[in-house]
């Protein structure tokens, strides 16, 4: 089947700020490759999904993982995700959520020199009454580049549906660079559909002001990104979870900032 | 403590502070008065190494070192406490968090051990009493949703947590109602008014004074002392007004 796939191009809508340069050469049958979750009806499903460096080794490989993910009536699906290793490190997920279905999902991109870090996500509302949430955080530095790139499809149908999806980009240094791409085709007309961006810089005043109560600057820029990427895990019970994903992040912000 | 030598200094190019000398000894509470315009956070800033702020001339030593020579963490480490006219926001960010990573920093910068969990409520807890701000408060973000009064008294428990040598109180009795005023006067006087500690308290009006005794009192215009006094000046200030003061001094 192999032979069927075509590399893609920053043409293509869904890597229009990726780098598909990191693509070339690539085996295409590894290309095509799915990992295929359903969660039966009324059941809940979480899972975490990280791409990370081991120990002390920088990764410049192409990393991509993709979801496609059916959740069945009245499931509910919860994804943490945090992309902090590779040259492209890409997630894309495929999302189609029946009728009073749960959809939540949280991403953190981090990453400098001229890395390209994204999330892609299509949600597929066909059935009425269901949900879905995703808050994406990308901080960035050097000449690397975070992109959430989010679709959100609600069929005719599908009254009644709640679709939320929220992006903020925080850049540490000049040349590091974010892009967000939410994009809604609602034809139902009983719907709840919020998007939002910002990107921004450390907050000069908070910096000055923890200076001034003795944080050196690299604790008190830790504080402030720790509190920014939180919001990505704030519906992430599991604490123990949430710190480990957090570790990553900030991992990757110690060693290499 | 503080030795404040015709210190000039200026932010976007416009100078503000023009030869200004001043002296605070362990045990002093000076009170700067002066009116809108004549540099007083601007000294405060100074003092406290905001970015912007460029001094042009003029030395300031802090127990026996440069000051300006340091940056802003190390001026707090070194003992320097700079209670803000208007306390920042940090969203995400809980005063718990905040203030036992401050306070462990500083220590460290001191090559003192860190206080644990525990040791460190305890000795926040002490300190929130004493400023009569609910311990819930200092579990929330810091400063994010404290009306004006909760985010002046919430410097002061900072400040008794860190318990610094020197603070610098820049207007910290503005947006003061009279009983939260009384609350923070003695509470400066508790945690500060100490044999070894000094304070500079930059204030439009006598009522923080009435709580908070200057041992004394200066005026500053254009970005300079042009007179100096008692308590008892705070108090003719307050009768007479600044331009018939200074007049006299004139």
């Amino acid at each position: 089947m192999s032979e069927s796939i075509i590399l893609p191009t920053r043409k293509d809508e869904a890597w229009r700020y990726s780098n598909t340069d990191a693509l070339a050469g690539m085996d295409l049958g590894t290309f095509d490759q799915w990992r295929d979750i359903e969660v039966a009806e009324g059941e809940t499903f979480r899972d975490t999904i990280v791409i990370a460096d081991e120990g002390d080794a920088v990764s410049d490989a192409t990393e991509l993982r993709r979801l496609r993910i059916v959740v069945r009536k009245n499931a509910t699906c919860e994804i943490f995700g945090v992309i902090a290793s590779g040259g492209l490190g890409r997630v894309e997920m495929v999302v189609m959520i029946e009728e009073g279905g749960h959809f939540e999902f949280g991403g953190v991109t981090v990453g400098g020199r001229d890395t390209t870090r994204e999330f892609v996500t299509r949600i597929a509302h066909d059935h009425p009454n269901a949900t879905s949430n995703q808050v994406v955080r990308g901080v960035h530095w050097g000449q690397g580049t975070g992109n959430f790139l989010g679709r959100i499809d609600v069929a005719r149908d599908a009254q009644k549906v709640d679709a939320k999806q929220d992006f903020k980009g925080l850049l540490l240094e000049k040349g590091a660079s974010v892009n967000s791409v939410p994009q809604l085709e609602i034809y139902a007309d009983d719907v709840k559909c919020a998007h939002g961006a910002t990107v921004g810089q450390l907050d000069e005043q908070a910096r000055y002001y923890m200076a001034a109560r003795g944080l050196p600057p690299e604790t008190a820029r830790k504080l402030l990104v720790r509190a920014f990427l939180g919001d990505a895990f704030v519906a992430l019970e599991d604490e123990a979870e949430s710190e480990r994903l957090m570790d990553v992040a900030l991992g990757k912000l110690d060693k290499h900032l | 403590m503080l030795e404040i030598k015709d210190l000039h200094a200026e932010i976007d190019g416009k100078q503000i502070l023009n030869g200004l000398s001043l002296s605070v000894n362990a045990g002093e509470v000076h009170a700067i008065m002066g009116p809108n315009g004549a540099g007083k956070s601007t000294l405060a800033y100074v003092l406290g190494g905001r970015p912007g702020y460029e001094v042009t001339g003029g030395s300031v030593t802090f127990a026996g070192e440069d000051l300006l020579d340091m940056d802003p963490h190390e001026r707090a480490a070194a003992g320097l406490f700079l209670g803000f006219q208007y306390p920042v926001e940090i969203p995400g960010v809980s005063n718990v968090q905040f203030l036992r990573e401050a306070l462990n920093a500083q220590r460290g910068a001191r090559g003192e051990e860190p206080l644990s969990g525990g040791e460190f409520l305890k000795h926040a807890k002490e300190q929130a009493a004493l400023l009569k701000l609910d311990m819930e408060m200092l579990k929330r973000q810091v400063n994010v949703g404290f009306s004006g009064g909760e985010k002046k008294r919430a410097e002061m428990v900072q400040m008794g947590i860190l318990d610094p040598k020197l603070a610098v109180l820049d207007e910290t009795d503005s947006g003061l109602d009279i009983d939260a005023l009384k609350t923070v006067g003695n509470g400066i006087n508790a945690i500060m008014r100490k044999p070894d500690k000094g304070v500079l308290l930059i204030t439009h009006y006598q009522r923080l004074l009435d709580y908070v005794k200057p041992d004394f009192v200066h005026i500053l215009s254009q970005g300079r002392i042009v007179k100096t006094g008692d308590a008892d000046l705070s108090q003719r200030l307050e009768a007479e007004g600044y331009d018939a003061v200074m007049a006299e001094a004139a």
